[in-house]
């Protein structure tokens, strides 16, 4: 083997190497349901909560319609979108449970 | 001489814990104080806050809303008044309300003085069961009492029923009482909790809109302060082309800053209602009224 081909070899073996390991693969429907079900799981919790966000849901809407027309990049994104709406709109429930008083009229 | 000043040291630990004690105990008193939920002194600070704010503007003015905010606005009200807008629900309201049910009975069967001139006095808390009932909700109790189905609560005849209700009412000064059980102050802290908590993914609550920043706009909508904004409901809106009810304007509110609304008449808007009608006892029923 040449000493140009050796090099070049290794570059081709180590991208194939992260392109396997990188999140740009396609994603698959059980990703998305992976996804999908961890931000229903959060929001689900924003309802205990009785704080859940519009964008939220309608963020939740966009996963499922992407995952409808087969779109599972898009639906997976959508879904951590989702998730981390929800837990902002936990964040918020929580930290409010003592904060509101600082606006209080007094 | 050793063992006196061990003895000293005693003594003076003994007094030092013992002080202590003393200062622990009044910290504690003061923060238990300030948390002892104080309607009449939060209602008294409420009213002195928004007359300090708006200090030309006449207590009992506060219930026109955004039309109180200035001069221009209140040419404008007065316009209005003319030929109100609500005009039609009054009246259908008060076809709706001399109807009899298919039983025979009425909604004047239901109500204190027949229903006449009672809006001030609602929401209440019902001692029996524990919870606030509002305008809203003692209609539809009324209804399913007497074998009719409930209405809507936002909209619709649910508006003109309280609207002919606050008609009759016109007038006659909020007087929201809170009965010696802490159930009932419970549900005016847990509205007041509501009012001030901000929710919702525009991170807004209540206060941020009608406390910090009544008079000023939001895009083309003059703020209402928060005194006295329950005392004109129900009120048409030109932006809804039509009447809504106290129902309408909480989940409407929170639909606006992005928090997913509550159902209506949920505790929380019913504590809330309970709230802000506390605080504003003392100033007149305005309603219906209107709004842009």
């Amino acid at each position: 083997m040449s000493s140009i081909m050796r090099p070049l070899i290794a570059v081709v073996a180590v991208t194939a190497a992260v392109a396997a390991a990188s999140p740009l693969h396609a994603a698959s429907e059980a990703d998305f349901s992976v996804a999908y079900a961890a931000a229903e799981a959060a929001n689900k919790q924003a309802g205990a909560l009785r704080n859940q966000w519009t964008t939220t849901a309608a963020t939740l809407a966009s996963a499922k319609k992407a995952a409808a027309e087969g779109n599972f990049d898009a639906a997976v994104a959508a879904s951590k979108d989702a998730e981390a709406l929800a837990k902002a709109s936990i964040y918020q429930a929580n930290e409010q449970k003592d904060a509101w008083r600082e606006m209080e009229i007094k | 001489m050793g063992g006196r000043r061990r003895g000293d040291i005693g003594v003076r630990s003994a007094i030092r814990f013992a002080l202590g004690i003393v200062a622990l105990a009044a910290l504690l008193g003061s923060a238990s104080a300030a948390e002892t939920p104080n309607p009449a002194a939060d209602a008294a600070a409420f009213k002195k806050f928004f007359t300090d704010k708006f200090p030309k503007v006449k207590l009992e003015d506060f219930v026109n809303g955004p039309y109180s905010m200035d001069e221009g606005l209140h040419r404008q009200w007065q316009e209005k008044e003319q030929f109100p807008p609500y005009e039609f629900a009054v009246e259908t309201g008060k076809e709706m309300f001399s109807k009899p049910f298919k039983n025979g009975k009425s909604y004047a069967d239901c109500f204190p003085n027949q229903g006449i001139g009672v809006r001030q006095d609602y929401p209440y808390f019902d001692t029996k069961g524990g919870k606030v009932i509002t305008l809203e909700l003692a209609l539809n109790q009324c209804r399913e009492a007497n074998g009719e189905p409930p209405f809507s609560y936002v909209k619709d005849e649910m508006a003109a029923l309280t609207a002919y209700m606050a008609f009759t009412s016109r007038g006659k000064p909020f007087d929201i009482k809170i009965p010696d059980d802490p159930r009932a102050l419970e549900a005016y802290e847990s509205g007041k909790r509501y009012f001030y908590t901000r929710r919702g993914q525009l991170n807004f609550s209540c206060a941020t809109c009608h406390v910090q920043s009544p008079g000023e706009r939001i895009r083309a909508e003059v703020l209402a302060p928060a005194l006295g904004i329950l005392n004109a409901m129900p009120i048409y809106r030109s932006e809804w082309s039509g009447m809504g009810t106290t129902s309408r304007r909480f989940t409407t509110c929170n639909s606006q800053i992005r928090a997913v609304p509550l159902d209506p008449q949920d505790d929380e808007y019913r504590d809330l209602e309970y709230y802000l009608s506390y605080v504003s006892n003392g100033l007149p029923i305005a309603g219906p009224g209107a709004r842009p």
